[in-house]
């Protein structure tokens, strides 16, 4: 049941895209109960992808900017 | 009179929301020289001026060829960058005049572009101050929509700052929501590789977004 810090974030990351088992979630949750440091950064983490959720980011796809890159290397 | 003073008010709201690492980035770049590397402007600026774009035009194709066309613009101008501005901001200042051009381009009649707006709809309101028709400054509504738009160019700045690959990764995982087999797939490495990068990119940006965001 004890798993180490970088363990822990792994599975804190892999939580932030949906991707953790159930297991691997309630290894998390043990963890974070006895863990000093972890908590904070599954805190930080867990912001970090309110903020990316709620700024509604977008990007250009890689095939997209592949494009432009030719485009511009034409016009240089 | 009244006009002028709106759009002060308007001003300094938005003024107040700017993050601060921004101004500040800005003005240390003053100190240094600056020189044009327009071979590395997609990388470093593309989505963060289609950001800036699609919160203006709201529509992805205009956005990515008005994106398209600032490129082309600044490299035909290059020669004419005196260097007294940081490279994305002189490109942000010929974004800035496509998206204009975009807007007077479909409003080629005269006049539509313009704001029309009734001074009162009550003539004993006549000679009270036009703020006080203003939305409630302090209602969340408006301002969440230029917040989100700030911090989505700091993220995006952010993410210029991080290492290509990370950068990549975390893009492709994060903001085009592929999953992990098709990225694995498609850069050629491993998951564990995958996570790993994942983790660097965001503690990176933690740090990054640290100062205003959290």
């Amino acid at each position: 049941m004890m798993i180490s810090c970088e363990k822990a974030a792994l599975i804190c990351n892999k939580t932030q895209y949906r991707e953790a088992t159930f297991v691997e979630k309630m290894k998390l949750r043990f963890h974070l109960l006895v863990c000093k440091n972890c908590p904070e950064f599954a805190k930080r983490n867990t912001k970090l992808t309110t903020l990316c959720q709620k700024a509604n980011l977008q990007s250009l796809t890689v095939e997209d900017k592949r494009r432009m890159k030719e485009l511009l290397r034409e016009e240089a | 009179m009244a006009a002028i003073r709106l759009k002060n008010t308007n001003e300094n709201q938005v003024k107040v929301i700017v993050p601060k690492s921004f101004i500040f980035e800005d003005d240390t770049n003053k100190m240094t020289e600056h020189v044009l590397h327009p071979e590395k402007w997609i990388d470093a600026y593309a989505d963060y001026l289609f950001n800036y774009t699609i919160g203006r035009v709201n529509d992805v194709e205009i956005a990515k060829d008005l994106v398209q066309e600032t490129f082309l613009a600044g490299l035909k101008s290059a020669k004419n960058y005196k260097g007294d501005a940081a490279e994305r901001t002189w490109l942000i200042a010929i974004l800035k005049r496509k998206v204009i051009d975009h807007y007077r381009k479909t409003n080629s009649k005269k006049g539509r572009a313009e704001v029309r707006m009734d001074y009162s709809a009550h003539t004993d309101a006549q000679g009270d101050w036009i703020e006080e028709q203003v939305a409630d400054p302090f209602s969340s509504f408006e301002n969440d929509a230029i917040e989100n738009q700030e911090l989505g160019q700091a993220i995006h700045s952010c993410i210029a700052k991080l290492p290509k690959k990370q950068a990549l990764v975390f893009t492709m995982k994060t903001i085009q929501g592929m999953d992990t087999e098709t990225i694995c797939n498609e850069l050629n490495i491993n998951p564990s590789n995958l996570w790993v990068m994942i983790h660097r990119a965001r503690t990176g940006l933690m740090g990054c977004l640290n100062q205003n965001w959290f």
